[in-house]
C-alpha cells in the first residue's frame, strides 16, 4: 500500500470526480426526456444550461479529477512515496482546480454562462465563469508539475535508468496536457476575460476558436491516454501476463505528443477564415494520429491471445474463452475497449474533410463522442474504480458490490448501445445536436428521422433511463468502498494495485528523451498553426461585441 | 533473457484476425458514409 | 524495438487504409471541387445589412447556370427571402450572421456551413431533386436555438 498521505489526496480527487459524475449524468437523465417533449422545465431552468452543466461536469470535471487521483495513485506506487514539497503542490492543484469548478459551476446553475462546454464567442457569459475556467486549468497545471517534480527526484536518483512504464506514460500525458493548454489559456486570459469583464469591446472570434480547438483536441487524447495506461499496464495484470512490448507501448505514447496536437483544423473543417490548404494539412496530420491507436489495438489483441494460450487456449480462438471473464476489472475494460472500435472508426470518418459535411453538428458527434468518452474512457476508469478505491481505503471489495459491479458496467453498456445507435443513425440522416427539441414545427423532413426502429424517441430515452440507473448503481458502489464496506483484514481481502511488469532491456533509452519529442512536437506545431492563426490576426473583420442570448 | 522478449515465436494468429475484424469495422463504416456523402 | 511479423502486416494494411482514405478525399476535394464550405472573406458584422450581398438577400441569377444566394442569419431566424431555386444548376451559397456563430444546413444536402460573425462562408451546391428542403441551424446559438428553421424549395 502506499503512503497515507497521498492515498488521501488521490481519494480527494476521486471524490470529487465522481460528484461531478452524479450531477453530470443527473443532467443526461434530464436532456433525454426534454429532448422528447416529455418534460416540462420550470421557467428558472432552461435545456441548454443543463447541457452546458452536463458537458461541462462529465467531460472536464470528472474526467480530469479522476486521472489526477489515478496518477498520483500510480506514481506513488511505482516511484515511491511524494516527498513534502510534492505533496503541497499537489494539495495546492487539488484546491484550485476544484475553486474553479465551483466558480464555473456556480455561474452555470445561476443561469449565466449558459454557453455549453465549448463556449463559443461571441456568446458572452460572466466573466466568472471563464475566470472560473482558467483556475481549472492552472490548478491542473500545478497538480501536473507536483508529479513532474515526483518524477525529476526518481531520475536523479536513478542515473541512466528507463523509468518504469506507468511513470513515463503519466508523464507523456503531462506534457501533451501542458502543452495543449497553451492555446486555451492563451484565448480565455487575453480574449474572454478582458471582453467579459469589458475592459475591451471586441472579440476576435475566428481566432478565439482556433485557440480552442487547439487545445480542444488533443483535450481528448488527455483523457484517452489514462484509459491506453490502464490497457497497456493494467490488463496485463490481470491477465497474469507481462506487457506485450514495453519499447512498442512507450513509442505510441510519444507519437501521441507529436500528432494529437496540430490538428484542432479537423473540427472546424466546414467555416470560414481558414483556407483549405491548413484544412487538409491538419487532415493529414490527425491521420497520423491513428496510427498509435493501430498499434494499440494490436498489442491488445495480443496480450489477450499470449494469456489466453499460457492458460492452455488453443486453436485459432481457444484463448478468447480463457480470458477471465469473471473478473469485472477485466471485463469492464474488455467491453469499453470493444465500444472504442466502432468509436475510432468514427472519428476517421468526422476527420475525412468534405465528410465531416454529412456528420458535423448532427447528433452523429454526440453518439460519436459517448461511444469514445462516454463509454471507452468513462468504462475503464469504472473498472478501474472497483479498485482504486477499495486499495486506497483499505476496504473489501466484497462478493456483492462484485456483482453489483457487473450489474452497473452491462447496464451502462446496453444503455450506450440503444442511445449511442439511435445518436448515430439520426445524425446520418440529419438530425441536429444540441437541440432542446428538433420538430421543427412538426416538419416532414424532421418527422422523417424519428420515424425508425431504432431512431424513435422512445429508443434514446429508454438508453438514457438505463444509463441513468447504471450511474447510480455506480455512485452506490463508490460511496460503499470510499466509506461504508468493511475493512480489509485477511491477506487475501486486500485489494491490490494491479500493475503489470514490462521488461525494458530491450527498450532504446532516447524514447525517454522528452526534449526531442517536446521538439518536434513545437515543429508540427508551429508548421500546422502559425500562418494560418497569423493571417486570422493580421486581416482580422472589425471584432465582435458580446451577446447574452438566453 | 533475450529469448523472453522474442515476439517472432508467439503464435499470434488470433490476434491477426482479430485486428482485421477491427479493419473490417473501419473500412465498412468510412465506405458508408462516404457513399452517402456522394449521393447528397 | 521488434515488431512481430502480423504486427507489421496489421500495420502496413492500417496506412494503406488511411493513405486511400485521404487520397480519395483529397483528390474529389482538390481536382473536382468538393471542398467543404468555407472562404476568406471578412465583412464588419455590424454592418452586414449595408454590405452588398447582404444588403439585398435572396436570390440572384448570375448567369445562365449560376445562381447566388445571400442569406443573412441572426439569432434566432434567417433574414431569407423567397428561397427559390431551380434544380440541376450550381447555386452559390453566402451565409454571414449579425451577432453570435450560427450554422445554415440543409437537410440531405452537402450544405452544411458553419456561419461566423465577421465572415462569409461560401458553399456552392447543385440540387439533384425539386421538393421543399428544410433548413436548420446546428450550432448552438441561444434559448431559442431549436426554432431556428426555414425552408428552400427548389423546382
Ligand atoms: C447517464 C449517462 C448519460 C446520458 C443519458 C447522456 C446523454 C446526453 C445527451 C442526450 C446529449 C446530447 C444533447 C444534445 O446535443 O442536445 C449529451 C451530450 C454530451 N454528453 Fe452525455 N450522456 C451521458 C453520459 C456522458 C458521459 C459519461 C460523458 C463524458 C464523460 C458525456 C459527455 C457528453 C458531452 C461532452 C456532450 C456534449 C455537450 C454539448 O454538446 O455541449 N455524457 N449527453
Ligand atoms: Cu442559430
Amino acid at each position: 500500500m502506499i503512503a497515507a498521505q497521498d492515498r488521501k489526496i488521490a481519494l480527494w480527487n476521486i471524490g470529487v470526480a465522481y460528484t461531478a459524475f452524479l450531477i453530470g449524468t443527473l443532467c443526461g437523465l434530464l436532456q433525454v426526456f426534454i429532448r422528447n417533449d416529455a418534460l416540462q422545465l420550470p421557467a428558472w431552468l432552461d435545456y441548454y444550461q443543463i447541457l452546458t452543466a452536463h458537458g461541462v461536469l462529465l467531460a472536464l470535471i470528472f474526467t480530469t479529477f479522476f486521472i489526477f487521483g489515478f496518477f498520483i495513485t500510480g506514481m506513488s506506487k511505482s516511484l515511491g512515496a511524494f516527498g513534502p514539497k510534492v505533496r503541497l503542490f499537489s494539495w495546492i492543484g487539488f484546491w484550485v482546480t476544484l475553486l474553479g469548478t465551483v466558480m464555473a459551476t456556480v455561474m452555470i446553475v445561476s443561469g449565466e454562462a449558459s454557453v455549453l462546454y465549448t463556449f463559443y464567442a461571441p456568446l458572452k457569459g460572466s466573466g466568472w465563469f471563464y475566470v472560473g475556467l482558467a483556475l481549472v486549468i492552472v490548478g491542473t497545471w500545478i497538480s501536473s508539475f507536483a508529479l513532474v517534480g515526483h518524477y525529476i527526484v526518481w531520475r536523479k536518483t536513478h542515473k541512466g535508468e528507463l523509468s518504469p512504464l506507468f511513470a513515463f506514460m503519466t508523464i507523456t500525458t503531462i506534457i501533451l496536457w501542458i502543452i495543449a493548454c497553451l492555446g486555451v489559456v492563451a484565448t480565455v486570459l487575453f480574449q474572454y476575460i478582458p471582453w467579459a469583464f469589458g475592459w475591451t469591446d471586441t472579440i476576435n472570434v475566428e481566432l478565439s476558436r482556433s485557440l480552442f480547438w487547439y487545445f480542444g483536441h488533443p483535450l481528448v487524447y488527455f483523457w484517452l491516454l489514462p484509459a491506453y495506461m490502464a490497457w497497456y499496464v493494467i490488463v496485463p495484470k490481470l491477465l497474469g501476463v507481462k506487457v506485450f512490448s514495453d519499447s512498442l507501448a512507450r513509442l505510441s505514447f510519444v507519437l501521441f505528443i507529436l500528432f494529437s496536437i496540430p490538428v484542432g483544423f479537423h473540427h472546424q473543417l466546414t467555416e470560414p477564415g481558414i483556407s483549405n490548404f491548413w484544412k487538409f494539412l491538419q487532415v493529414v496530420l490527425t491521420f497520423m494520429v491513428i496510427i498509435p491507436s493501430l498499434m494499440t489495438a494490436f498489442s491488445m489483441f495480443a496480450t489477450f491471445e499470449i494469456s489466453g494460450r499460457k492458460k492452455g487456449g488453443t486453436g485459432l480462438f481457444g484463448w478468447f474463452k480463457k480470458l477471465p471473464w469473471k473478473d469485472v476489472r477485466f471485463t469492464s475494460i474488455f467491453i469499453a475497449m470493444a465500444f472504442f472500435i466502432p468509436g475510432g472508426a468514427g472519428g476517421i470518418i468526422n476527420a475525412s474533410f468534405q465528410l465531416n459535411e454529412v456528420v458535423h453538428n448532427t447528433l452523429w458527434i454526440v453518439g460519436h463522442f459517448h461511444i469514445t468518452v462516454g463509454t471507452p474512457v468513462a468504462m475503464t476508469f469504472m473498472g478501474m474504480t472497483f479498485w482504486l478505491i477499495p486499495y486506497l481505503t483499505g476496504r473489501k471489495f466484497t462478493k456483492s458490490m462484485q456483482i453489483l459491479g457487473f450489474v452497473q458496467i452491462i447496464t451502462w453498456s446496453i444503455g450506450m448501445l440503444l442511445m449511442s445507435t439511435a445518436q448515430h443513425v439520426l445524425g446520418l440522416l440529419g438530425a441536429p445536436r444540441r437541440t432542446a427539441y428538433s420538430g421543427y414545427n412538426g416538419h416532414e423532413s424532421a418527422l422523417e428521422w424519428f420515424d425508425g426502429i431504432l431512431t424513435n424517441h422512445v429508443t434514446m430515452a429508454v438508453g438514457g433511463s438505463i444509463l441513468f440507473l447504471s450511474a447510480m448503481i455506480l455512485i452506490y458502489i463508490v460511496v460503499m468502498t470510499m466509506f461504508l464496506s468493511p475493512k480489509a483484514v485477511k491477506p487475501e481481502e486486500i485489494v491490490e494495485f494491479p500493475m503489470a511488469e514490462s521488461d525494458k532491456e530491450s527498450t532504446p533509452k532516447w524514447l525517454e528523451n522528452w526534449w526531442i519529442w517536446i521538439g518536434i512536437a513545437v515543429f508540427l506545431i508551429v508548421a500546422a498553426y502559425a500562418i494560418p492563426l497569423s493571417h486570422m490576426i493580421h486581416h482580422a473583420p472589425p471584432g465582435s461585441e458580446g451577446f447574452k442570448t438566453w | 533473457m533475450s529469448k523472453k522478449d522474442d515476439h517472432a515465436n508467439v503464435d499470434l494468429r488470433g490476434t491477426l484476425i482479430s485486428v482485421f475484424f477491427v479493419g473490417v469495422v473501419i473500412v465498412a463504416m468510412w465506405v458508408i458514409v462516404y457513399s452517402m456523402y456522394v449521393a447528397r | 524495438m521488434h515488431l512481430h511479423k502480423f504486427e507489421k502486416i496489421w500495420l502496413t494494411f492500417g496506412i494503406v487504409a488511411l493513405a486511400v482514405f485521404l487520397g480519395v478525399v483529397g483528390v474529389s476535394a482538390f481536382s473536382q471541387d468538393h471542398t467543404p464550405a468555407g472562404g476568406m472573406d471578412t465583412i464588419d458584422p455590424k454592418k452586414v445589412n449595408e454590405t452588398a450581398p447582404f444588403d439585398k438577400p435572396g436570390v440572384t441569377q448570375l448567369d445562365d447556370d449560376t445562381y447566388q444566394v445571400a442569406i443573412v442569419a441572426m439569432a434566432f431566424g434567417y433574414n431569407a427571402p423567397d428561397l427559390k431555386v431551380p434544380a440541376g444548376k450550381e447555386i452559390i451559397f453566402k451565409v454571414t450572421s449579425t451577432d453570435v456563430v450560427h450554422s445554415f444546413t440543409i437537410d440531405n444536402t452537402k450544405v452544411n456551413m458553419m456561419v461566423v460573425p465577421g465572415r462569409i462562408t461560401t458553399k456552392s451546391y447543385t440540387f439533384d431533386k425539386p421538393g421543399k428542403y428544410l433548413i436548420l441551424c446546428n450550432e448552438y446559438c441561444g434559448t431559442g436555438h431549436h426554432m431556428m428553421f426555414n425552408e428552400i424549395e427548389v423546382y
